[in-house]
């Protein structure tokens, strides 16, 4: 044992909406859409001390073989619109949005983030995505103009030139005083020139300085340019490698990156995407979690997810039945447009034929296949049992904290509130009550200052 | 319901009111009122117009006088008094929140009031608004609009250098149409029963009801459908402001695109001009029959004793260090006779007002507490709200027919 001192975790809440592990067919599946969900949703997370709630992003609706997927929950509202709603019935909760920088404008986006920071209280933060295909460009007024190279060239300027905006009031300015007059003590407030290969403007940003600052800004690629980004900008990632192993080598990879960039670990936290299923027991939690899987991958939902991969169209096989003996179809058009798992396959011939040896190895139909080699439940077992794992991979440096994913809309959250929750705060390693009232104060990440140097010394 | 020619029906926007039917009633919302020197009045909390708690006061008060709805200013750039740019005052209310996340961080606490937050379409995306404006919809349970408006100042075009120069004043015009067009035309590409939940077949939605809008323009194309499902009221509220100054095109977008225009004018004579372009413009594009409500717009400073709202705003014009002016006509006086100005001006073809309180912290209030009990005596304004969305407070169809659906007539039972 080591007397190392006991690491805080953060813990988050994904709304659960559109994805392919949200469980609608459930009699206990409530609306994705209606505020009500959101409200209950949010207010669960905030009783539960949470960081923070998270929202994903997806500009354009899915589609498999030329038509919409209809499978999954489709449908969701407008990430800023939803998180200025949700200030309102909340009071310390971080709202996390996703918000691409490809199919926006600096200018615009500072603003609707300064302002969500104002209108919240200094709780707004940005979890900034890269999706550059024309599939989702086709829904927007400059289509899909951005090669795929480029997306982090035009992320990276996107966001040095939102804090330029973020930074051109120093939070000084606003006198409002009435007697004599005053309401700007300086006329230059909100003065900005940015100059570079994807923005060129100049003016003045007409946000005052907001009670963060900068929101919180997260980042969500895997790619090792995206790993970079996040290094050099980021004060959180929202990540997929919530096991032990994967997450101490992603987290080590990361935290390693940062000393380039003049920034020392615990500026930059790592916080995974995580499921649960809760049980009596820890057996009947597994039972619980295989009852989920089964629901989540239901024989069509199987096979198109093997259409991922094979990229052709496999709808004549039997999702009870045997793999495809057929090759993958390789090339530039994908079956399946949209999904950013899409992309995780970047050899299908080879995951082809693992799939196959696997599946011969163990007698796996396509359903039992997918089921077997999809992302499976993250913490299984009763409560102590979860809350143990968490503390565990916490404590391991596999992750700073998770950002849970319920399959059940907006009930999902409830029994982890009230049941693993307080089992963490007994040992010590969560808040009993909230300690600040911004994102930041929660996360343990200082607002930047104007003058960057100050704040560094 | 189709418009009914009869004169004592319930009021028909399309037609010009009769002189018996209730009116409606908004506000404009912006800093501290619409004069420049409203921030330094007594009560007017300058300090706190970046707070939700300022703006939720506000609206709760528009609420308590049952008003039809709020707008709130927005725009792109600081504000200034010149259009070359910012005009460096340090003396007068700058910097202001975005309008669409105002009114949604308003939404949950409100009931009954309409939200009409301002968006710029020169420099935004058709579909981001969409989904925003039906996020506001949902979230506010069929109360929002949207107040588009255009952009032509160089100085905020170099807030996002996405052209080498403006747009003319024509087709800056022609390309809010457009926006409006894309805006409305994915609000229908949700059929409104899509969402199906067919456990037995594993489908979520049928997709058979959302749809491709397939918009191609002079300044851009949209595809569609949208991300977020038909909002609560099908179509929220889209209003314009027809201004004599912006000439015709001003007029054409409020005829051909809005479901309520506002009317700058100075008098009844330039509100009644207006009004008539506004209605050949319509007609000439075959929507004379379609609802819309035409608007007279007014500045006002309004006091129990008329001479002392006439010293209030001269002493607010002598901070100011000169008198206001503004672009549309300004009143002062008592709510009594502000009623009597506003039956005057009806009979211009107007169907209600917009008010835009000289201070907030004063002339809201006396909007609420004097000019609603006044209108209320005579018959002409609610004492109750009829209605929970914006829609049916304006007698609007209250969930028109999504374009794209196929009509119950064809073949299957409705
Ligand atoms: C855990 C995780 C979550 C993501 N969530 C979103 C999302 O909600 N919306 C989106 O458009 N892209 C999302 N992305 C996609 C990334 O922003 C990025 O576009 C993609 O991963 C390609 O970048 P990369 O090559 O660096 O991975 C996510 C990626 C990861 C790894």
């Amino acid at each position: 044992m080591s007397t190392k001192p006991l690491k805080q975790i953060h813990l988050a809440a994904h709304f659960p909406g559109v994805n392919n592990t949200t469980v609608w067919g459930d009699p206990a599946a409530g609306s994705h859409i209606d505020f009500d969900s959101f409200t209950h949703f949010a207010r669960t997370a905030e009783r539960a001390k949470f960081d923070f709630l998270f929202l994903a992003e997806g500009l354009r609706l899915r589609e498999q073989g030329g038509r919409i997927y209809d499978l999954d929950v489709v449908g969701r509202p407008d990430t800023f619109t939803v998180l200025a709603a949700l200030a309102a019935v909340t009071e310390r909760l971080g709202l996390t949005g996703t918000i691409n920088s490809t199919f926006n404008e600096p200018y615009e986006v500072a603003r609707q983030f300064a302002s969500l920071d104002h209108l919240s209280e200094g709780r707004a933060a940005w979890n900034v995505v890269t999706s550059w295909d024309a599939f989702t460009g086709e829904n927007f007024r400059r289509g899909g103009f951005l090669p795929r190279e480029e997306r982090y060239s035009r992320a990276r300027e996107f966001l040095s030139t939102a804090n330029e905006l973020f930074d051109s009031w120093n939070g000084s300015e606003i006198a409002a005083d009435a007697t004599t007059g005053t309401f700007l003590r300086d006329a230059r407030a909100g003065a900005f020139a940015h100059q570079g290969q994807h923005f060129d403007i100049e003016g003045h940003f007409n946000v005052p300085r907001s009670p963060q600052g900068r929101p919180v800004i997260f980042q969500a690629g895997d790619s090792d340019e995206g790993r970079e980004f996040a290094a050099s900008g980021a004060d959180a990632i929202f990540g997929r490698h919530a096991t032990l192993d994967e997450g101490r080598a992603f987290y080590s990879d990361v935290k390693r990156r940062l000393a380039a960039y003049g920034r020392t670990p615990d500026q930059l936290k790592i916080l995974p995407a995580a499921t649960f299923v809760l049980g009596d027991t820890d057996a009947e939690a597994h039972e619980n979690a295989h009852e989920i899987r089964r629901l989540q991958v239901s024989g069509q939902t199987a096979i198109k997810y093997l259409e991922h991969v094979w990229n052709r169209d496999l709808s004549a096989y039997d999702p009870d039945g045997p793999l495809p003996d057929v090759d993958p179809e390789v090339g530039e058009n994908t079956i399946a447009l949209g999904r950013a798992s899409v992309r995780q396959f970047r050899d299908p011939l080879a995951t082809a034929r693992e799939w196959r040896e696997l599946a011969e190895a163990k007698n796996l139909s396509i359903r039992e296949l997918v089921i077997a080699t999809t992302a499976r439940q993250t913490f299984i077992g009763t409560a102590a049992t979860v809350a143990e794992s968490i503390d565990s991979l916490v404590q391991q440096d596999a992750a700073d904290g998770f950002i849970l994913v319920p399959h059940l809309t907006p009930g999902g959250l409830d029994v982890f509130a009230d049941t693993v929750v307080p089992l963490l705060q007994e040992r010590g390693v969560f808040r009993a009550e909230y300690e600040g009232t911004t994102l930041r104060d929660h996360l343990g990440i200082s607002v930047p200052g104007v003058d960057r140097e100050v704040a560094a010394s | 319901m189709s418009a009914s020619p009869s004169p004592s029906d319930a009021p028909s926007p399309s037609a010009p009111t009769t002189s018996s039917a209730p009116l409606h009633l908004a506000v404009a919302l912006d800093g501290a009122g619409r004069h420049p020197a409203a921030w330094r009045e007594p009560g007017a909390r300058p300090e706190a117009v970046f707070t939700a708690r300022y703006w939720v006061d506000a609206v709760a008060e528009a609420e308590a006088g049952l008003l039809d709805f709020v707008t709130l200013d927005d725009g792109l750039a600081l504000q200034s008094s010149s259009t070359d740019g910012p005009d460096g005052r340090t003396d007068l209310v700058r910097g202001r929140l975005d309008a669409v996340l105002t009114a949604a961080r308003i939404a949950p606490l409100t009931r009954h009031i309409g939200l009409i937050p301002s968006v710029t379409t020169t420099h935004t995306e058709p579909f981001h608004i969409s989904k925003a404006v039906a996020t506001l919809d949902h979230v506010s349970r069929g109360r929002a609009g949207v107040h588009v408006q255009v952009s032509g100042l160089p100085h905020e075009e170099r807030h996002f250098g996405r052209r080498s120069a403006p747009l003319s004043g024509a087709e800056l015009y022609e390309e809010a149409a457009d926006h409006v067009e894309v805006i409305r035309r994915l609000w229908d590409s949700w059929e409104d029963d899509a969402e199906i939940r067919d456990v037995a077949t594993g489908r979520f939605i049928d997709r058979d009801k959302l749809h491709y809008i397939d918009f191609e323009g002079r300044h851009f194309s949209v595809r569609g459908p949208s991300i977020t499902p038909r909002p609560p009221q099908g179509r929220p509220v889209v209003s314009a402001v027809g201004a004599s100054g912006d000439g015709e095109a001003s007029y054409r977008l409020v005829a051909l695109s809005a479901d309520i225009g506002y009317v700058s004018a100075r008098d009844a004579g330039e509100a009644a001009s207006a009004v008539a372009a506004i209605r050949r413009a319509r007609e000439a594009a075959g929507l004379g029959e379609e609802p819309l409500h035409l608007f007279g717009e007014l500045t006002v400073f309004l006091d129990e004793d008329g001479p002392a709202a006439t010293a209030r705003k001269e002493r607010l014009d002598a901070l100011a260090g000169h008198p206001y002016e503004g672009d549309s006509e300004v009143f002062t006086g008592t709510p009594a006779q502000l009623a009597d100005l506003l039956v005057e001006r009806r009979s211009a073809g107007l169907s209600g007002f917009r008010l835009r309180p000289g201070v907030i912290a004063h002339d809201l209030p006396a909007i609420t507490r004097g000019l609603v009990p006044e209108l209320q005596r005579r018959g002409l304004f609610r004492t109750a709200y009829e209605a929970d969305t914006l829609r049916g407070l304006l007698g609007l169809d209250p969930h028109p027919a999504n374009r794209y659906a196929t009509p119950p007539s064809a073949g299957t039972a409705a």
